[in-house]
């Protein structure tokens, strides 16, 4: 199998005193030399300084490259550029893992520059559909609410859609951990952070949690800090991902790839478009952003043939916890489900507050039930669901009529409710799956036998023990 | 006039522009670059033409070549599509060992297939008739056509044996003595519809094995249907179902835009998959088009076109065909797209003002026809729409609402709770629906008509009721309300609700369906008449009967619908109460539902 190898030798070729004009991000120089459409470009100051860009159009007599450091401080005259004649490249190889890089790939631990086995196209190639294996082994994350209702599988792409303030960061720190020590084979798991325009305390608080967990030399960090070109931040998360294939596709290690936050991501995408004077879609961001978020999240998965899996995990923060902002819209239509971070939740003191209804596992029908987990987990997950939905509908109708003005049945809910969310939901210990299928039979025994139509007599025979009253059984 | 050549002055993402002293036509298919990327002019302007390219573009610069093929965006129709996997260009993936796909990519050789002569020297043909046959064993037999717009006398004709799809097994000689070479199988232009006789009223529904659309929601055979959710609601679940499971002879998939894995495993699911009533592989008689959401955006709005024009050329041999389309809202963002790079005056939300006629032309190529050769056809389409943000008042949804029949949008509450299929129930609708009630009037059941309508009221009617029992209170509406209540919940839990992971309930036949319908039904019946016979609401809402008849889609199958019978006279006698006047019949009812619940 190959992949991705991009053998265009590196034909470097300066261009001085060519700038006809600079506009924020972009830079126009004349034609005076041949070079392809999405060429990588090194665009040298008068104080040598040098910032990345790429070839975005090529016009009759101009070529018109995208700076993807800021284009702030270039003088026009003077200015030299070094064509890769390729597009951008990362080399790769295996000693990235305990390695700490900028958004663009250069080692800021201080470390010795990276050993390359490899050179690829950061851009990545899709994957072909009839290459691709079905995502099916079930990951516990000890985190009942996923493990339980929306269960993560080897190869997915899940997304955690948060807010400002909550504790996302927390949570993908804690699965990542538990992730990584389920794994049967411990040697085979690797863990690619991409921290996407974000602040100092975040990239140290990823960093300790890591190091504190002992699997720093197992992981990859990628940081584009809040502080840095936001046309940069277009750049981490491809670094990111081609470390990610090459680990999973090439070392055979199974991959959990933290990408935070994607909202910095999308923000600095719509300036970038802005900067180049496109007509947006919706919000001013630019209309192609599905289409580019999908050649990120597409890179998720498993190949035929290879040990190794792809799994994503992007933090996003919804924009006044809107989840049809276009950022958590257009991200829903790609990824493979979503967990729904609810401040109310987060405010009743509900930890990780993680609200169910919005939240979604699609892969969940195939990695769990008989012969993955256990033969009763989605019938039990359904009926958990279908409680739960009907305790909203009576909250909804107790705030009316009060508590009081509820049928007895209906009052079951409410208690229900309570224990779902905070026997359930909130924890503080990772939970074995077992564990949190026990907690679900558990809670469920609020409500009556008859009421549990999602499932079967012998479901509740077996589960519902503690009721007396079994239906028709 | 093919190989007119042009050289690229300009370029930038999908597309670019090239000088020509040669004659290119607008929507000419050409090739790009060294790699012969595929590309379609989409305007001429002087000296210049602009192309779009359906491949990634990169590394492609000013000076390289842009050579025409003389002929608009076509495809290879042929047997050999039956059981495959294309992109939207209808380039086999399987072809590659590659895992990933990297521009320009070469197709595939033409595979070989067992053909049967069925016209002899001599015989006169006309447009769309068939001079051999295709057989394979469990599959399909399928037609090699004379192309439309050519006829003539059959010069030769290979005799059985395998042949290659693109070698010459028919010579016709027209009357002037111009003579054609025909093969198994022909290139036809995407874009544009292929001919047929005439048009055909509709005759039936697509039977799609979804309770909530055969029964209260039906598209006919030659329909055309809409089914528009927000993320995660459904959509891509519903279709593949249908696609499973619906009675149409060979099943078009188009994955356009969407996600890699689902198509790997529809991949892996349709050989798994036996048609229900031939007991074959769903592959055998299925075409899957892919272009995922990662893969060049021009080429996402060609296969939608790819996808119905395969249709209808097994159409034309005179099948049923259903084509899933998922979704459409990504070829209209890819038109968007390109009219941006075009510079063109965008109308709504940044679409072209041409919106709106694309979705039609599209559309309009459902339908019942008889083909040129006389062979009664259908092409069904199914499309979904992903509107942003759930809103269904966008363009996409608008105007694809105004060129379908048949609009099914999910609901995203209802797919919240894990209420599957989650089409609500009050906005869908089917304008297919009168004329189908004749069909379901053959299938030995008169009442549809009046079932389907009943139970639309029923659910309207629960909306209502809901507002008022939030203001006053459940327990103070009128009893006859709070069963309708109780009656609606049912309707929804034991006939609407349809899980697609179900072993027992993922697809339901006709006369499962008539049979939930009619059981449904007798409770509603008999719970009124309980009422007035002195049975109270708590009663009937706490009969242990309620369960059974809540998990019936779970508990029956396809193959045992006579065990609704047994049902349906529990039913009766649990509400028997409602023949006796006298009151104190409620715990006798209750008693005896418990001991038949025994049994
Ligand atoms: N009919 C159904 N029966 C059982 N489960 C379903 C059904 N429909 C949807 N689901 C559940 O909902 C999930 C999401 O459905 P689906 O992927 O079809 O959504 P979608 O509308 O296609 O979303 P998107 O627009 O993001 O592609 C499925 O993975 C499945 O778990
Ligand atoms: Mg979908």
């Amino acid at each position: 199998m190959s992949i991705l190898a991009q053998d265009r030798t590196r034909a470097e070729i300066r261009l001085e005193d060519a700038a006809l004009s600079l506009d924020g991000p972009l830079l126009v120089l004349k034609r005076e030399i041949e070079c392809g459409l999405h060429d990588a470009v090194e665009v040298l100051d008068d104080n040598g300084q040098s910032r990345l860009g790429r070839v975005v159009a090529l016009r009759p007599d101009a070529i018109v490259v995208d700076i993807h450091a800021s284009g702030r401080d270039l003088p026009i005259s003077g200015l030299r550029a070094r064509f890769h004649g390729a597009p951008l490249n990362f080399g790769v190889g295996p000693g990235l893992l305990g390695r700490i890089l900028d958004g663009t790939g250069a080692p800021i631990d201080g470390g010795p520059p990276l050993a390359v086995v490899e050179e690829r196209s950061v851009n990545g190639a899709p994957i072909n559909p009839v290459a691709r294996d079905l995502p099916v082994d079930f990951i516990e994350t000890g985190v009942t609410a996923i493990d339980l209702l929306n269960a993560l599988v080897r190869g997915q792409k899940l997304p955690l859609f948060s807010g400002g303030g909550m504790p996302h960061d927390r949570l993908a720190i804690r699965i990542a951990e538990h992730a990584r020590l389920l794994g049967e084979r411990d040697e085979a798991f690797a863990l690619v952070f991409a921290g996407i325009g974000v602040s100092h305390t975040t990239a140290a608080l990823f960093r300790n949690a890591i190091e504190e967990s002992g699997a720093l030399e197992r992981t990859v960090m990628f940081l584009n800090l809040a502080d840095e070109s936001s046309a940069q931040r277009l750049l981490a998360p491809r670094y990111a991902l081609t470390a990610a294939e090459y680990l999973a596709f090439t070392e055979g290690l199974h991959v959990l790839v933290v990408m935070t936050d994607m909202t910095s991501y999308c923000e600095a995408l719509r300036e970038v478009s802005a900067g180049h004077g496109e007509i947006p879609a919706r919000k001013g961001y630019p209309g192609y952003m599905y289409s580019d978020l999908a050649s990120l999240f597409e890179r998720a998965g498993r190949i035929r043939g290879c040990s190794g899996s792809l799994t994503q995990l992007p933090i996003l923060t919804m924009p006044g916890d809107d989840i049809t902002h276009p950022i958590p819209d257009l991200t829903g239509y790609i990824t493979e489900g979503q967990i729904v971070l609810d401040r109310g939740l987060h405010r009743k003191g509900i930890e990780p507050p993680i609200a169910v209804l919005p939240s979604l596992s699609r892969l969940v029908d195939q990695g769990i039930g008989e012969g993955f987990t256990d033969v009763d987990h989605p019938a039990l997950s359904a009926q958990l669901y279908a409680a739960y939905a009907r305790t909203r509908q009576v909250r909804l109708l107790a705030s009316v009529v009060g508590e009081e003005g509820l049928s007895e049945g209906d009052r079951a809910y409410l208690e229900f409710g309570d224990a779902f969310e905070q026997r359930l939901i909130a924890q503080d210990a990772p939970r074995s799956l077992a564990e949190s299928l026990e907690i679900g039979w558990d809670v469920l025994r609020a409500l009556p036998a008859g009421d549990l139509t999602r499932l079967s007599d012998e479901q509740l025979a077996r589960h519902h023990v503690k009721s007396t009253e079994t239906g028709d059984g | 006039m093919s190989g007119a050549s042009a050289r690229i002055v300009q370029v930038g993402g999908p597309v670019l522009r090239a000088e020509t002293d040669g004659v290119f036509r607008s929507n000419e298919a050409v090739e790009v670059g060294h790699q012969r990327l595929i590309g379609e002019v989409l305007r001429l302007d002087g000296n210049q033409i602009v192309v779009q390219v359906f491949e990634e573009t990169a590394g492609l610069k000013p000076g390289d070549p842009v050579t025409g093929t003389g002929r608009p965006l076509s495809v290879r129709l042929g047997p050999g599509l039956l059981g495959g996997i294309f992109d939207g260009l209808l380039r086999p993936l399987t072809g590659s060992d590659e895992s990933f796909i990297e521009p320009g990519f070469t197709i595939a050789a033409a595979g070989r297939v067992p053909f049967t002569p069925v016209v002899e020297t001599g015989d006169e043909l006309t447009e769309g008739q068939a001079f051999g046959k295709v057989v394979r064993e469990g599959r399909p037999d399928l037609l090699c056509m004379v192309p439309p717009g050519i006829s003539g006398k059959v010069e030769s004709i290979a005799s059985a044996g395998d042949v290659d799809e693109t070698e010459t097994v028919c010579k016709l000689a027209e009357e002037d003595g111009t003579s054609h070479e025909l093969s198994c199988s022909q290139v036809w232009p995407v874009r544009d519809p292929r001919p047929a006789r005439r048009r055909l009223p509709a005759s039936g529904p697509l039977i799609t094995g979804q309770r909530i659309m055969d029964t209260l929601f039906p598209v006919a055979r030659g329909g055309r249907a809409a089914l528009p959710g927000g993320f995660g609601t459904g959509k891509t679940i519903l279709q593949q179902s249908v696609a499973k499971w619906c009675d149409a002879d060979i099943i078009i998939y188009v994955g356009c835009g969407e996600r890699g894995n689902e198509m790997a495993e529809v991949l892996r699911e349709f050989p798994e998959l036996e048609d229900p009533r031939t007991g074959r592989p769903l592959s055998e008689r299925s075409v899957i088009i892919a272009n995922t959401s990662n893969m060049p955006v021009a080429a996402r709005e060609a296969s939608i076109y790819t996808g119905v024009t395969v249709a209808e050329y097994f159409r034309d041999m005179g099948f049923d065909v259903a084509m899933l389309a998922d979704s459409t809202s990504r070829w209209a963002e890819a038109l968007r797209e390109i009219s941006g790079r075009l510079g063109e005056l965008p109308a709504e939300a940044g679409y072209p003002a041409y919106l709106g006629s694309r979705k039609a032309e599209f559309y309009e190529r459902a339908g019942r026809t008889e083909a040129l050769s006389g062979a009664v056809g259908s092409v069904t389409l199914i499309g979904a729409v992903s509107p942003p943000g759930g809103d269904f008042s966008e363009p996409v949804t608008l105007y694809t609402q105004r060129n379908v029949r048949c609009f099914w949008p999910l609901d995203r509450e209802r797919a919240r709770a894990r209420f599957y299929p989650a089409i609500h129930p009050l906005q869908a609708y089917s304008e297919d629906a009168d004329e189908l009630g004749q069909w379901w009037r053959e299938q030995g059941y008169p009442e549809w008509d009046g079932h389907r309508r009943r139970l639309l009221e029923l659910l309207g009617e629960q909306v209502q009721l809901e507002r008022m029992a939030r203001i006053v209170g459940k327990d103070t509406l009128p009893a006859p309300q709070q069963l309708a209540l109780l009656n609606a919940e049912l309707a929804n839990e034991a006939f609407l609700r349809q899980s697609a992971m179900s072993d027992v309930d993922a697809f339901c036949t006709p006369e499962r369906q008539i049979a939930m319908m009619r059981t449904l039904m007798r409770f509603i019946d008999r719970s009124h008449s309980a009422l007035e016979g002195g049975m109270t609401v708590a009663g009937i809402a706490g009969l242990p009967l309620l369960r059974r008849v809540r998990r019936m889609g779970e508990e029956i199958g396809n193959d045992e619908v006579e065990r609704f019978e047994k049902l349906q006279a529990d039913i009766d006698a649990a509400l028997a109460s409602s023949g006796v006047v006298e009151s104190g019949t409620e715990s006798k009812s209750e008693t005896e539902a418990g001991q038949e619940t025994a049994t």
